[in-house]
């Protein structure tokens, strides 16, 4: 062990602090499913997730059109000639049909308002390199970055782990449904100059993860005032533009800019096609920038997460069929809005509201009624009923900074249609049965009662966690959906 | 305060360097058979394009790998949801298979240990961040490639200092040397958090010896440091004596599991230069220090491999046939090319470092300097890229500390290209023999045969040349 902690001086203060943010006790719900995953047959009384943002359900689209299209492989017989060139092809500006291919698809998403250049287009290793490569071009370790809150919280790592940077949050309140105002943004920024903090920019995503809403125009114009009344960077992370399901429209920040008095080298997007087409596993992150140098820069970090050109070269076939976009596109958008509008009924029927949304693969579901105080213990609490009673794992509000307990995300698009039948049922008994518990016992006795509940739990769940804590290979990262895939469980 | 990072102002990401430029110099006038048969032959490319048809004719024999297909089942699905940092276990299992079977199984690799990242470029760099800040910095022997500049220094703040390895012995790692660039860090005030090699060297060719891995692992051993052993050309040693990696030095030195030793040996390697897959970006760390392998697992999130090729290079690779032929037939390709271009270098005077393994040759050319400097040395470069027309590697931007040598990659062009570009150079060192003789000879009688035309010829044809490159 004394080796141990002299080969532990040796290594970088990176390897060792904990600002990648894995070591929070939110994932204690990833491990709860991780150990107990639903499955409809072999294990109907699993944990069921629903704190993955993933879109899985449009894969027969995706699937069709690879069967339809063997060309667009390199490695079929139909398309093995173009192996070689591929397979060489390491280029960190990228196939030119793929980024053809990118910048229409970003356009359409856009509403064809924006003609995105695909010269301007520089690959990334998902959204997550693109992110960290667009901080690692605008500050220097030391600065910091404004982020409205709730916020994503892989942000705490991409924006912060290695590069130095710090977060400093915006707070955005439900009686504003969340909006990100000018005061709140004003607010910050004098508050971080008080203490000496040097602000080099605003990030911000839209749509939003986890509220599931679009920005308005007027607040991304007031955003774009800010930022250039400043003199600092806003960085549009873009990745759930197509997940956008019914109205009010997607609008980019790039159309904004179109119409307004701006210093366009402070504008970046990230992008990726994780979201909107559900590929999180082909690792297609892009960053589009309006800054020259940004640009330039960003390309030459790319050789540190550059996409697989296997990839890129299936893609670039995928993305420049337009009709194939085109129907994808109407059909995930319709799939999306069912889907929501299936859960949100749902939880209204037994008296659970929700934000307001039009985007995004999840809901921002308000439980605020069902706290026992308006805390995040009380929050963390109702969380831990919620994964081992319940046995969902949504996300609490507080792992996304939220600065008002009892908010939770609940994602919607990673299941089948069973399977949110299952989920709603295990809500609507929760809930019926709460409201029954109450009528029985008086309202001094409620919390009382949770408490005594909650302790029961928590001790078994921690057993649970310990088991599962011994075995290695029931570590998953914080991605991961499929822990007994069998792609997982293969050991050829 | 200025509106962007210093990275994206400072040079540190080395793209100034003639490498790159030599290479900005073929794209705008690139050799091709039949379009464009005067234009620049690429030598300056690392790449390995001689065994395609192996893998083209693997792909052949097996349609379900090459279509998201395992046992008629279609995955694409699971494919393309899965983003675990893990990696997929079958990748890892036949990942740490190869390099053992490249290693003669001599030595094993543990799937815990490995981490995958976005080819080696990713690789390096992560292992940085996990040894090394600001202030720390890392020993390699020169001469190194020109990319670990840019992987190692720019965005994780860590500094480079030279090994310094010269031609009188083979440029070989010596115990003076490694102790000099240790104290010249200790001069700069840096903290000397490791040393890094490459073996089989970029840009040697060459093998490590045992003797030269015992003098590493006594120097890291004594001085408690880090060594990190890049082997992206593990594959491609063709010839004796075999290699020997840095994994097998410490196992037959007991120093396995219980030394701390042991957790401070890390070994990069990649699919780039072995398989010549390095489109694909297929990249990997091996430690035995466990918070090196979880703190570089969280931070291949920001550069891993695509599920998609993940999946086609499992099957691949878990071909033991397949990987058996490959690396047989690939090293007799790369052995029969190499000595294509040594013999072809021989007949024009040139000769090169002995070397066994890589895909290239360190080739001397020093006896056609105009002067023992690194002027000279990009005098001579310039001419071989404009008027040769072969972009070749200069020494210097290897960081070399002797001017000309230079790196000439042999393993990605057609046997024809390769004949041609010998074609060239033969005539090219013809005609500058002769030029440097005639120079030296009107230096030394300038004062006599200032009437014999057509030495004077010569010696306006030599000067035409140089105003030309200006």
């Amino acid at each position: 062990m004394e080796f141990t902690r002299n080969n532990r001086q040796l290594l970088s203060k990176i390897a060792t602090n904990d600002r990648h943010g894995e070591n929070s006790p939110y994932f204690d719900g990833w491990k709860a499913y991780d150990s107990n995953p639903y499955h409809p047959t072999h294990n109907p009384h699993g944990v069921i997730q629903m704190g993955l943002a993933e879109n899985q359900l449009c894969f027969d689209l995706i699937g069709k059109w690879i069967l339809e299209n063997p060309d667009a492989s390199i490695c079929t017989a139909e398309g093995v000639d173009k192996f070689k060139d591929i397979a060489i092809f390491q280029d960190y500006h990228a196939l030119k049909d793929f980024r053809e291919g990118v910048a229409k698809f970003m356009g359409r998403v856009g509403g064809n308002r924006v003609v995105f250049d695909p010269n301007r287009i520089v690959t990334s290793g998902g959204a997550t390199g693109a992110n960290e490569t667009v901080m690692f071009c605008l500050a220097d370790p030391g600065d910091a970055f404004l982020v409205p809150s709730p916020y994503y919280a892989g942000f705490a790592r991409d924006l912060r782990w290695r590069t130095g940077l710090d977060i400093v949050p915006v707070d955005c309140k439900s009686s504003d449904n969340f909006r990100i105002t000018r005061a709140a943004l004003e607010e910050a920024y004098e508050k971080a100059q008080r203490s000496n903090i040097n602000v080099k920019g605003v990030i911000i995503a839209n749509p939003s993860n986890p509220l599931g809403t679009v920005l308005d125009k007027e607040t991304m114009r007031s955003l774009v005032g800010f930022i250039n009344d400043k003199n600092i960077h806003l960085v549009c992370d873009e990745i759930y533009a197509a997940t956008t399901f019914s109205s009010p429209r997607f609008i980019s920040i790039a159309e904004i800019i179109q119409d307004m008095d701006c210093n366009c080298d402070l504008i970046h997007i990230v992008y990726s096609l994780s979201k909107d087409m559900g590929f999180p596993g082909f690792r297609v992150g892009i960053v589009y920038s309006f800054n020259d140098d940004v640009m330039h820069c960003a390309r030459k970090m790319s050789s540190f997460g550059l996409v697989s050109s296997q990839t890129q070269f299936l893609l670039a076939a995928m993305l420049n069929d337009e009709e194939f976009v085109g129907n994808f596109l109407r059909e995930s958008s319709k799939r999306l809005a069912k889907r929501h509008r299936v859960f949100t009924t749902g939880l209204e029927r037994v008296g659970i509201s929700s934000l307001k949304s039009n985007a995004g693969l999840f809901f921002w579901m308000d439980m605020r009624p069902l706290l026992k105080e308006q805390t995040v213990e009380a929050e963390l609490e109702l969380w831990r009923v919620i994964i081992n009673k319940v046995k969902l794992n949504v996300s609490p509000g507080s792992s996304f900074q939220c600065s008002e307990p009892g908010w939770f995300r609940v994602c919607f698009a990673n299941m089948d249609d069973e399977t949110v039948h299952v989920a709603l049922e295990r809500i609507r008994e929760f809930v019926l049965q709460g409201k029954e518990e109450e009528k029985d016992v008086s309202l001094s006795h409620t919390s009382k009662h949770w408490r005594k509940q909650n302790l029961r739990l928590s001790f078994s769940s921690s057993r649970l966690y310990d088991e599962s804590l011994m075995s290695p290979a029931h570590m998953i990262s914080p991605h991961s959906s499929i822990p007994r895939s069998p792609l997982v469980r293969a050991r050829t | 305060m200025g509106l962007l990072s210093r990275k994206v102002t400072c040079n540190s990401h080395g793209q100034d360097s003639s490498y790159f430029l030599g290479w900005q110099e073929y794209e705008k006038n690139p050799y091709d058979e039949v379009k464009n048969p005067k234009g620049i032959i690429q030598m300056g490319l690392a790449e390995n394009q001689l065994s395609f048809d192996i893998l083209e004719s693997w792909l052949a024999k097996n349609p379900e790998a090459a279509s998201f297909k395992r046992d008629g089942q279609s995955i694409f699905k699971e494919l393309a949801l899965f983003q675990d940092y893990h990696g997929l276990p079958a990748f890892k299992k036949a990942l740490v298979d190869f390099m053992a079977e490249i290693r003669g199984n001599k030595v094993t690799f543990d799937t815990n240990n490995i981490v995958l990242t976005a080819g080696a470029t990713s690789a390096n760099e992560t292992l940085m961040f996990c040894l090394a800040e600001k202030g720390d910095a890392f020993l390699l022997p020169t001469p190194y490639y020109p990319g670990f500049d840019r992987d190692l220094k720019w965005r994780t703040g860590a500094e480079i200092v030279p090994i310094v390895c010269t031609s009188s012995n083979g440029f070989k790692i010596t115990e003076s040397a490694l102790e000099e660039a240790y104290q010249e860090a200790q001069k700069r005030k840096l903290r000397v958090k490791g040393v890094l090699v490459t073996n089989p060297s970029n840009p040697l060719g060459t093998t490590m010896s045992r003797n030269e891995l015992d003098i590493l692992v006594n120097f890291i051993t004594d001085k408690e440091i880090h060594l990190i052993s890049d082997e992206i050309y593990s594959g491609t040693v063709f010839s004796s004596p075999a290699f020997i990696s840095i994994m097998e030095v410490l196992k037959d030195r007991k120093l396995e599991n219980d030394s701390q030793v042991w957790e401070r040996v890390h070994v990069v390697y990649s699919l780039s230069k072995d398989l010549g897959l390095p489109g694909f970006r297929v990249g990997a760390i091996y430690s035995n220090d466990p918070i090196v392998v979880a703190a570089a697992t969280k931070m291949s999130s920001f550069g891993l491999v695509s599920s998609q090729t993940q999946f086609l290079l499992s099957a691949m690779l878990s071909d033991k046939k397949f990987t058996k032929e490959y690396l047989s037939k690939n090293h007799k390709r790369l052995q029969k090319r190499q000595n294509k271009l040594v013999s072809g270098l021989e007949k024009a005077g040139i000769s090169c470092l002995e070397s066994n393994a890589g895909l290239f040759c360190w080739v001397d050319m020093r006896h056609l300097l105009s002067s023992n400097t690194f002027e000279a040395e990009m005098e001579l470069w310039k001419r071989i890229v404009y008027e040769v027309k072969l972009n070749i590697s200069p020494g210097s931007s290897c960081h070399c500390t002797e001017p000309g040598w230079f790196r000439v990659c042999f393993a990605n062009m057609s046997e024809d290209t390769l004949k041609l570009a010998l074609k060239r150079l033969k005539s090219f060192v013809g005609s500058i023999t002769i030029n440097n003789q005639s120079h030296q000879e009107l230096k030394n009688t300038r004062k006599k045969n200032r009437n014999n035309w057509v030495f004077r010829l010569s010696f306006q044809s030599f000067h035409d040349r140089e105003q030309e490159e200006r």
